[in-house]
């Protein structure tokens, strides 16, 4: 039973990596309408930052909050230069735009950093703190705190500040939004600036259990697709929620299911996009999109 | 849309340009494994099997607007189909293409089904996952597809009456397929399906108060897409007689993707040109960098989104429209010696403000 507990323990950790990239997606999604594929190659560049500034000598402490600083910037950067020039186009130029940047950010970090694979600093000590007949490691501890950390900074920002309510007012209806007097491209900036943010912060928390290379988002981007198809592609707590479920059904799927092992675990997030697809094709929390022809 | 621009300017230029065309095409495809070296030869087999992966890809992505992200994957079932069927049954090779073909139809059908009900990019979130997962799964089933290690199997050998070396023999298997995939493609499209499928591209909630039934076009466009990723993955199988996973990974997805859409959507000639893209930009961007292919590609897809939303192919057709516009321009000056009135300028004529072929859309009811 410990065991087991373990397993799930270990679950909620990764999940809460997966559910930090889901919601850079949901966040960019609710704002856009369109699924940003490039989403994991920006954390994994944003990871490739943080690692620069802690092999110049930072401290991890400090290297963290400057590397989202940064990913902030970039991802208000890339809203005004590569998507604003595209934004009334057909949803399927946007797309392949995105996926455009998916394979320029892959091959220009390739360029810059090499595609050797890179040691990044474990930033939680050593250990693991005994809670209920579970051995609970702090890094695992540390993971799940600082996301949940960012997770209610974020919930503070939404719901409490006016620039939350704008934002939110964006969301729910672009167009009175704007008629309103909100200026949709500030707007829009601060959404893909707050995506990059958390999606950077799953890609920091995520690269000393991987190992620092330029394709190591490409398994997380799909466990963030399945967590943000769970949880709904419109909810950001469907977002989290999704992303601590495929968490945990994917460690347990690997450590119990002979058959999946750990060199078949990506199949986990496959299944479970299309049992949704099949079952409750909105998500758990999304809402059903009804439409007026 | 090209198919009424042809007709077009088919019927304002003499009645037998296009079949004269189209002979001396033909004559020229035939004539080209006697006179290039076996390399040579061999990368435009490599170039006719690449079109037909991206014919079926166009058909999916720039008639059906939806994306897949997951045809690499399509293409290793096709590759693999073969390979396994050569390695383990001692089945001639051309049986394998049917099989190949049908396989990919189904697969294609059971993943469509579900990630097609609704709106929206699950298809390419399914394809995506699909193709990182593949991989992984072919190294797991080690007695069956050879593992890492992949397998080796006998290439098609040339009949003795045809007098033709491997590699042109394998040209002309391809060029065989490949225009059987052209001319398929180009009748589904002027099918009952190909406009079901227009339809739903331009405005979903409109197709659908037509009576077009969507999802299952959808995804019976899909499956089409992936048989024609699984006939070039056999092929491709014929051609270099060994597979391996790794051959086939998430790169290969994106490398067609980025092809078809440098080519043109939605064209006739872009898989073609998409196909040469495909084959011949990698390889010179290896010598600069491991890296380099990605930054170009990446740089080109977004180019070609801000620049020339058709591709290549529409490029070239905006400048054969521009060229006619020149000629037709000159026979008319000539005809009226007379001063043009002011409105004519007759410096070389401004090409006018096309209006631009919006590239398909995913649009929003």
């Amino acid at each position: 039973m410990s065991e087991f507990l373990q397993q799930v323990v270990e679950g909620v950790g990764a999940g809460s990596i997966y559910a930090s990239l889901a919601l850079a997606l949901v966040l960019i999604h609710r704002f856009t309408g369109i699924v940003n594929f490039a989403q994991g190659e920006l954390a994994m560049i944003s990871t490739y930052v943080a690692w620069q500034l802690v092999a110049s000598g930072m401290p991890f402490w400090l290297a963290l909050p400057v590397t989202l600083a940064i990913s902030f910037a970039g991802g208000m950067l890339i809203e005004r230069l590569l998507i604003r020039p595209v934004e009334g186009a057909p949803e399927l130029t946007i797309v392949i735009v995105t996926v455009g940047l998916f394979i320029f950010v892959n091959a220009a970090a390739g360029l810059i950093w090499s595609f050797t694979v890179k040691d990044f600093p474990q930033p939680f000590p050593e250990g693991s703190v005994a809670l209920a007949g579970v051995d609970i490691g702090w890094s695992t501890l540390g993971v799940i705190g600082v996301v949940a950390v960012v997770m209610g900074l974020l919930y503070l920002l939404f719901q409490h500040t006016r620039t939350g309510l704008v934002m939110r007012a964006v969301a729910a209806n672009p167009a009175s939004a704007r008629l309103s007097g909100i200026r949709m491209g500030r707007v829009l900036m601060l959404g893909w600036g707050l995506a990059a943010t958390v999606g950077a912060l799953s890609g920091v928390l995520v690269a000393p259990l991987l190992f620092l290379e330029p394709n190591m988002m490409g398994g997380a981007l799909i466990y963030a697709f399945a967590a943000a198809t769970l949880g709904g592609f419109d909810s950001p707590v469907g977002a989290v929620a999704g992303g601590l479920v495929v968490g945990v059904a994917e460690t347990l799927a690997g450590a119990y299911v002979g058959f999946v092992g750990a060199d078949l675990k990506i199949g986990v997030p496959l299944l479970i996009i299309l049992v949704v697809l099949l079952v409750r094709p909105q998500g758990l929390f999304g809402r059903a999109a009804v439409e007026r022809a | 849309m090209s198919t009424g621009e042809l007709t077009m300017h088919a019927s304002r230029t003499a009645r037998w340009a296009r079949p004269l065309a189209a002979l001396v095409i033909t004559a020229a495809l035939i004539a080209t494994p006697y006179y290039f070296a076996p390399f040579r030869v061999f990368q435009l087999t490599m170039v006719l099997l690449y079109a037909v992966v991206l014919a079926g890809l166009n058909l999916l992505v720039g008639y059906g607007g939806q994306i897949s992200l997951g045809h690499g994957a399509f293409f290793a079932v096709g590759a693999y189909t073969a390979a396994v069927m050569l390695d383990r049954f001692t089945t001639g090779h051309l049986a394998t293409l049917p099989v190949a073909a049908a396989g990919c139809f189904l697969l294609g059908l059971g993943f469509g089904v579900p990630a097609l009900r609704l709106r929206g990019l699950y298809l390419a979130l399914v394809t995506l996952a699909f193709a990182v997962f593949l991989p992984p799964l072919l190294k797991r089933f080690e007695h069956v597809t050879g593992g890492s290690m992949g397998l080796t199997v006998p290439k098609p050998q040339p009949p003795s009456w045809t007098g033709l070396a491997e590699d042109q023999w394998l040209y002309f298997l391809t060029l065989t397929v490949a225009a059987v995939t052209l001319l398929v493609v180009r009748n589904l499209l002027r099918s009952r399906v190909g406009r079901a499928l227009l339809a739903i591209r331009e405005n979903e909630s409109a197709a659908e108060v037509m009576g077009v039934r969507l999802s299952f076009h959808k995804a019976l466009a899909f499956a089409w897409s992936a048989m024609f990723a699984g006939v070039a993955g056999c092929l491709y199988t014929w051609v270099i007689g060994f597979v391996s996973p790794d051959s086939f990974s998430l790169n290969l997805s994106i490398t067609l993707l980025a092809g078809l859409v440098v080519g043109g959507l939605a064209s006739v000639y872009g898989p073609l040109l998409g196909a040469a893209f495909v084959m011949y930009v990698p390889n010179l961007a290896q010598d600069i960098s491991p890296a380099a292919p990605g930054v170009v590609f990446g740089l080109l897809i977004i180019a070609v989104m801000y620049l020339a939303p058709t591709g290549l192919a529409g490029l070239a057709a905006r400048a054969r429209q521009g060229v006619r516009r020149c000629v037709e321009h000159l026979r008319h000056t000539r005809r009226r010696p007379e001063p043009a009135s002011p409105a004519e300028q007759t410096g070389p004529p401004q090409p006018e403000p096309q209006p631009l072929t919006a590239p398909p859309t995913i649009g929003k009811g």
